[in-house]
């Protein structure tokens, strides 16, 4: 296979576009295609102040990479789980990547602040690990934003991710976060930051791509807590319709956004919940919450902690 | 195919998948070691010699090769 621009020896054939390109021409096709779903979906816009989610894994790392090339810049968050090499690898990559770009990130230990890692967190809320994580992610990451002063947080979801997670809302019908999958979303001044995915509309085999042939090192293993998820077993259905009938998965995600739009515009602002701000705040600490205590706030209390949110910083 | 190098006679090339070593006394197209390793090509990207490589590619003897599964999250 030839690279449809210079001819040489193709490294990837993108089946989904009809297309095989060298190292260099498929970097050039890759970010020409992050920079316009960008511009077009207003993303990142002048006067931002993003951060980048980093877990040390392929996409944010791309991601993280990816602005620096494009001279937009961000600093990074990590949220250390405490789930032993796993995490402690994580974190080794992320700070590699940190140096090499001469960014900072901002750390948050769960072992430290809750005196125990996320498994055991988890076990005294009675919830799955990942369902405690998300909830602890999501809190920490907004606080940082709000506290630091980043505008807007910039995380590496993919085209497989989101397919995945559009197909198993459609799958259970579930109602409430059908329409909050969203290729941005708004901010609550004071409260939550903007959030956008810049690589929505990449599949996970282009981002991989991008990450080899730039040469990141990012942790090929996966979290210990994923294993038998269902997200996995969509993504695998999915890859299954995707090998039979390449584009499918784009096209899927492509029909969801001008579903959405038509839905925003059908119905009144309001009465189409697509952010993820609750109807009021947690009296502790004034994060959004459906009613009463925050979920983070509701954890400490339960293992007796007082209130405390800690990062460490590095570069 | 096999595992952990367990022919003595010449080793054509040496695939890593998962943590793993596989052993391929013959070379072979890239599309035929997914086939063998039964993987889909969606999912999986292949590296011979840290450098990507598309799916007609004729891996050669002495090659060292890595396929790398692309999918991931929970």
């Amino acid at each position: 296979m030839k690279c449809r621009i210079c001819g040489q020896a193709a490294s990837i054939a993108l089946r989904s576009h009809k297309i095989a390109f060298c190292d260099t021409h498929f970097l050039i096709f890759f970010e020409k295609r992050v920079q316009t779903t960008i511009r077009r979906y207003a993303l990142i816009q002048s006067g931002d102040r993003p951060i980048v989610a980093v877990s040390g894994g392929k996409d944010s790392l791309s991601l993280w990479l990816f602005l620096h090339r494009m001279g937009i810049a961000a600093d990074g968050i990590y949220v250390d789980l405490g789930i032993g090499d796993y995490s402690r690898i994580s974190l080794e990559k992320i700070k590699a990547v940190a140096d090499t770009i001469g960014k900072k990130v901002y750390i948050f230990h769960v072992p430290d602040i809750f005196q125990r890692g996320i498994r055991e967190v988890a076990k005294v809320l009675r919830r799955v690990p990942c369902s405690a994580c998300g909830m602890i992610k999501r809190y920490v990451m907004n606080r940082i934003c709000v506290e630091k002063g980043y505008n807007l947080l910039l995380t590496g979801h993919n085209l497989d991710d989101e397919a995945a997670a559009l197909f198993g809302n459609v799958l259970y019908w579930k109602k409430d976060y059908l329409w909050k999958k969203d290729i941005s979303l708004d901010e609550d001044e004071g409260h939550l930051s903007r959030k956008a995915k810049p690589f929505f509309l990449c599949s996970e085999r282009e981002v991989a791509a991008y990450a080899i042939i730039s040469g990141i090192d990012y942790i090929y293993d996966e979290c210990p807590f994923s294993k038998g998820a269902k997200t996995i077993m969509y993504k695998n259905v999915l890859g299954n319709i995707e090998e039979a009938s390449p584009g499918t998965k784009l096209m899927f995600i492509k029909g969801y956004l001008k579903e959405l739009q038509e839905m925003k515009q059908r119905f009144l602002p309001g009465n189409l919940r697509t952010d993820e701000a609750g109807d009021g705040y947690c009296g502790v600490c004034g994060y959004p919450s459906g009613g009463g205590m925050c979920g983070y706030c509701r954890t400490l209390q339960k293992l007796e902690i007082p209130y405390t949110v800690e990062f460490e910083e590095y570069g | 195919m096999t595992s952990n190098r367990q022919y003595a006679k010449e080793i054509a090339m040496n695939v890593n998948w998962e943590g793993r070593e596989y052993t391929f006394e013959k070379p072979m197209l890239v599309s035929r070691l997914l086939e063998e390793l039964a993987i889909t090509r969606e999912g999986h990207l292949v590296v011979a010699n840290n450098k990507l490589v598309t799916e007609d590619h004729r891996l050669q003897a002495g090659d060292n090769v890595r396929v790398i599964r692309v999918v991931s999250g929970g």
